[in-house]
């Protein structure tokens, strides 16, 4: 096979259910510690020595949370595609399963994401809700992680959920900028964007580091999260190879 | 330190709830995500050697 | 049989005797003969369309002046209803009687043979769903400069709600309970369909050039007929083969 010597190794690698556990396995604890020594240090950053915004004072704390849960809600998202396109394409199983459990983490992160959002437009707007551009855009990714949690429930064979769900999520994700484009053009039109709330002129740095640590420990968690559904579902679905079996009797 | 003291530090000038509820919940989120996949991997590793317990009795 | 039926059709695609248009205008002619004879799946979504814009003045207020407001709105999400509420059956006969696999099967493009029966579905719902709604403009006191943005933006996006709205029903083709589920899926997809729709509308009420609406829902209606079926081929393979 000559014409496949341009892909990596690693790559026919990660192909292989018990490699993947393996390597998942040692991966996972760095990732953990990294996961807690970011959050850790960037929740305290940000609730004890960031500075209060000059016009919406200690409520603006609230970003530390909002924005790394927005950026990962979108990048879950893609991840998902994408795993879910390289396991339409190369039949990989290890790639489906990484897609299956994007899934419940990304739609988790989004109502975060929401709820953040919708708790930080009280003290700001006044409202609970606003429908601000980004809350609805944020709302719509939630329903398409739904519909594709929903169709990889409501399909019974292993195989076909996963195709049937990359499929979905490779429409969703062509979509995503036309919904993202289309959003942010109506709530022009119904109501002039008189005050956004991530959009800031120029952040300091002393607000802007402890943000990045947030949005970078978030990251690790999700790596975190990921590879523990991971690990779960090669090993339900490889029960019946030796392996597995001397892991789990071992 | 942007607090005086820790009165102040929990009150977050008046916007304490919202922001201490947002915190909550993401370490909520957090938490269910962390704990939701360990569960499902005790439940699976029992399911899966119970099942090889009863293939060994009656092969 | 089907061997037979794929190795004759092999031998018909080697000889080059195999047009893409073929199967097209078959698959067409096909769809639109078996609606024809099965008329009240032809009007169950337009009586729906009707039924659910008659809900906003009792459900609501039957004032003129707030109808005026909504009316745009109102007949758009309609229409994205009955589409939806059609889509189930689009494959599912096909399916059940086993047409959909032979369809699989033969050589001819997919491609061509999928945007048929789009096209088919269209003809049958969005567009007298199209012709239907300046009666409801009238009934919802839709102002009178509305009426041409009204036609003109259904005309460009129930294409759309169609194509888009194929490939949900394609993805739940085997499954028993299909319908709650498309709308799950396929509802959040339509959202900028709905927002220009309506947007072209309005502006056609204010007097502001539609234009850049009008070729917005266009440009989405080019996409769609790009991608849909490729999208909805795919899909077909999946559920069938599982």
């Amino acid at each position: 096979m000559a014409d496949k010597k341009w892909m990596p190794r690693w790559f026919y690698q990660l192909a292989s259910p018990r490699w993947c556990y393996d390597i998942t396995g040692k991966l996972l604890p760095i990732f953990a510690v990294a996961a807690v020594l970011l959050l850790v240090t960037g929740t305290v950053w940000a609730l004890m020595f960031a500075p209060a915004d000059y016009q919406q004072g200690n409520s603006f704390r609230i970003i530390y949370i909002h924005v790394p849960s927005a950026i990962l809600a979108q990048s879950c998202y893609m991840m998902m595609a994408v795993a879910g396109a390289i396991g339409l394409i190369w039949k990989m199983k290890v790639a489906d399963m990484v897609a299956k459990s994007c899934a419940p983490i990304g739609a988790t992160i989004a109502i975060l994401a929401l709820a953040t959002g919708a708790i930080w437009g009280k003290p700001t707007w006044g409202s609970w809700w606003v429908w601000d551009a980004r809350l609805t855009s944020m709302l719509i990714l939630l329903f398409l992680y739904f519909g594709v949690m929903a169709l990889n429930s409501a399909i019974e064979s292993e195989q076909t959920a996963a195709q049937a769900t990359a499929v979905l999520a490779l429409v969703g994700l062509v979509n995503i900028p036309i919904i993202k484009y289309s959003v942010d053009w109506w709530n022009t039109l119904h109501q002039p964007a008189t005050f956004t709330l991530t959009e800031k002129p120029a952040m300091p740095p002393e607000m802007w580091i402890p943000l990045l640590v947030m949005v970078i420990g978030f990251y690790c968690f999700f790596a975190v999260a990921m590879m523990l559904r991971l690990r779960n579902e090669i090993v339900r679905r490889e029960r019946r190879s030796s392996w597995v079996r001397e892991l789990i009797s071992g | 330190m942007s607090f005086e003291s820790f009165a102040e530090f929990i009150d977050m000038g008046g916007h304490g709830l919202y922001v201490w509820l947002s915190y909550a919940i993401a370490l909520g989120v957090v938490v269910i995500n962390i704990v939701n996949p360990l569960m499902q991997k005790r439940q699976i590793f029992t399911e899966q050697a119970r099942r090889l317990r009863r293939e060994k009795q009656n092969p | 049989m089907s061997n037979i039926v794929t190795k004759q059709a092999e031998q018909k695609l080697q000889s080059g005797a195999v047009k893409v248009d073929g199967p097209f205008w078959g698959a067409l002619k096909r769809d639109l003969l078996l609606s024809y004879r099965r008329k009240s799946d032809l009007v169950n979504p337009l009586i729906f369309f009707l039924m659910v814009a008659t809900l906003f003045p009792l459900g609501v207020s039957p004032e003129p002046q707030f109808l005026a407001d909504v009316a745009p709105g109102v007949v758009w999400v309609a229409a994205l209803l009955a589409t939806l509420l059609s889509m189930d059956s689009l494959f599912r006969s096909d399916f059940e009687d086993g047409t959909l696999e032979q369809l699989l099967l033969s050589p001819q493009p997919l491609f061509m043979v999928v945007l048929a029966k789009v096209l088919a579905h269209w003809m049958l719902t969005g567009l007298p769903l199209t012709l239907l709604a300046p009666l409801l403009g009238v009934m919802l006191f839709l102002p009178g400069e509305g009426m041409f943005g009204l036609v003109l933006s259904l005309l460009l996006g129930t294409p759309t709600l169609s194509l888009v709205g194929a490939i949900g029903a394609a993805l739940t083709v085997g499954l028993r309970k299909g319908g709650v589920l498309i709308s799950l899926l396929v509802l959040p997809l339509y959202i900028p369909v709905l927002i220009f729709g309506t947007a072209s509308i309005q502006a056609a009420i204010t007097g502001l050039p539609l234009g850049g609406y009008l070729a917005l829902l266009g440009a989405m209606l080019a996409l769609g007929l790009v991608m849909a079926p490729l999208a909805i081929s795919a899909a077909l393979r999946i559920s069938v083969s599982g």
